[in-house]
């Protein structure tokens, strides 16, 4: 609502709304079709050899090149670091307390957020193996969100040194 | 340093506070700009050119507020220049003034960063959701939390280091009357029974939003020469950039950081930062970054920046103070945070800080640094020419 108090201005409720189109490119186009086939595709950097899951806009900014072919990462991957949330925010539609983590998958080179669930907060940790679980089949699209969340897998925590490089 | 000698002859800033409903964007700007005229002894009919600077126009909603801000800049027939360098925009727009001079294309330069949080959702604003990811983060908050989980592994850092800086920096606000919060009663044990809200962060180690505006004068030598005012000679400016995301990346600490401090103290001259930079108002938007920036910065080595603090050393009584102002995690304009930490290191060096002054600063930095800790701009300014 807008606010008019004592002999203060008055402050007009202005909300603003945009649809948007990006336009993917090559290579977040196979990141995105792969994962509307349930798949994970990145590509790997043919100068240092890294792979970036998401491939975002295609490029290896540590060598200011394209990057080159598309590789099959996950489904697995390891927790470099996480958040625990307990800030309600507006537009949230996730339970309090979440942890939205940093996931380095099996094969890659990049971390990517999401959020962790069927263990509690607490019980989250850096270096915990997780696996995603997936929506139906049915509602699969563009989007990363075809991943509901990540879980534990249940094997041993990756040591320090595998993923200290990537925090 | 290769170019004219500039010198920061005003420096103005408003009593920032969570909302300033009595005024708009313009008259929050307007406020800044006429305390830094009037402590130069000048007036907008003696500025050649400006320079404005604020974060992302999402964050008030307004598209391009330069364009509108001419009139109350009284820009109409000079120059007006834009920066955006997102959270370090402050201290690119300072910087792009002071190249202004250093160029010998200005005289006298007004420069101006600004934010009107309380109009927006600077929280929403950051955290829109994007074609390739979720919208997991929460703000600002969500998205450096982990970096510091991982600092704080990394470097062997105790748990309470961050309430520590966070204690500081409120306290000292108190010595600061532009500060937005002044909050004297903080002690350690108090500050780590504030809830944890993007855990490792808690409740005390987040800064504020405030609504607030910073302006500088800056004038070549020859015209800083014929004023009789306090001066703050710029010794050296640097900025760097890197991309948010790419991989083995290191996250918290920067490499574009690193080079821009590299790169500053070499332009001042400057060999052993620690001896011979005499206080440091530094971008600490989250109290952790104190002891991150320490060792970014080059003043601590890798994974000392928290002994640094737990050792009293960026105390205003320490060896390098940090933040006598307060810091951002007292004030958080965003656009202006920036500004007012390159102007809190000129009223160091000018003998303007009041009850916050350091005694006998000779030589202080100014640092800021924006988007996912992707952009530094940094200066170093004395009381001497050079
Ligand atoms: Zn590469």
């Amino acid at each position: 609502m807008s606010e008019k108090t004592g002999d203060k201005p008055l402050r007009v409720r202005m909300p603003i709304g945009i649809d948007y189109k990006w336009c993917a490119g090559p290579a977040s186009t196979d990141y995105l079709t792969g994962l509307k086939d349930g798949r994970l595709f990145g590509r790997r950097c043919p100068v240092c050899e890294l792979v970036y899951f998401p491939p975002r806009n295609g490029v290896c900014a540590r060598d200011g090149v394209m990057l080159g072919e598309s590789v099959e990462v996950g489904p697995k991957g390891t927790i470099s670091t996480f958040c625990i949330v307990n800030v309600p925010f507006l537009g949230q539609t996730i339970k309090l307390p979440y942890v939205a983590a940093t996931i380095i998958l099996d094969g890659a080179h990049l971390g990517f957020s999401h959020l962790i669930q069927e263990c509690e907060a607490s019980e989250v940790r850096m270096g915990m193996r997780v696996e995603p679980v997936w929506r139906d089949k049915a509602e699969w699209d563009y989007s990363l969100e075809n991943i509901l969340y990540f879980k534990p897998s249940g094997e041993p925590d990756a040591p320090f040194d595998d993923y200290e490089r990537h925090l | 340093m290769g170019a004219n000698r500039c010198a920061v002859v005003g420096v103005g800033q408003t009593n920032h506070t969570s909302v300033r409903a009595d005024v708009s964007i313009a008259g929050l700007v307007r406020e800044a700009v006429d305390r830094a005229l009037e402590a130069a002894g000048m007036t907008l009919a003696d500025i050649d050119a400006i320079v404005i600077g604020k974060a992302p126009d999402m964050l008030e909603g307004v598209m391009m507020p330069e364009l509108w801000l001419t009139d109350a800049l009284a820009a109409s027939g000079k120059p007006v220049f834009r920066v955006h360098t997102a959270g370090s925009v402050g201290g690119s727009t300072a910087i792009v003034a002071a190249q202004h001079v250093m160029s010998g294309v200005h005289k006298r330069v007004l420069t101006v960063a600004f934010e009107k949080q309380s109009d927006g959702n600077a929280m929403w604003a950051l955290s829109v959701p994007t074609p390739f990811g979720v919208p997991v983060h929460a703000g600002a908050g969500g998205y450096f939390s982990p970096i510091i989980r991982s600092y704080m592994r990394r470097s062997g850092a105790p748990a309470h280091i961050g309430a520590m800086v966070a204690v500081k920096d409120r306290t000292n606000a108190c010595k600061n009357p532009y500060a937005h919060l002044h909050e004297p009663d903080w002690t350690l044990e108090k500050a780590l029974e504030t809830p944890m809200l993007w855990d490792p962060v808690r409740f005390i180690e987040t800064c504020p939003s405030s609504d607030g505006a910073a302006a500088l004068v800056m004038v070549s030598e020859d015209v800083a020469d014929t004023m009789n005012v306090p001066k703050a000679w710029v010794h050296s400016t640097a900025m760097r950039s890197e991309p948010t995301m790419f991989a083995g990346r290191n996250q918290v600490s920067p490499r574009a950081g690193e080079l821009c401090a590299e790169d500053l103290y070499r332009k001042a001259g400057i060999t052993n930062p620690l001896e011979e930079i005499d206080v440091c108002e530094v971008y600490v938007p989250f109290s952790w970054f104190e002891p991150m920036w320490l060792e970014n910065l080059g003043f601590a080595p890798r994974d000392h920046g928290w002994r640094f603090v737990e050792d009293g050393v960026t105390e205003m009584t320490g060896k390098l103070p940090f933040n006598p102002s307060g810091g951002v995690l007292s004030t958080n304009p965003i656009g202006a945070s920036g500004m007012i930490r390159f102007g809190e290191a000129a009223m160091q060096v000018m003998g303007l800080a009041g009850e916050h002054q350091i005694d006998g600063a000779r030589k202080a930095m100014g640092h800021a640094y924006g988007g996912g800790s992707q952009f530094f701009a940094m200066w170093i300014v004395g009381a001497d020419k050079n």
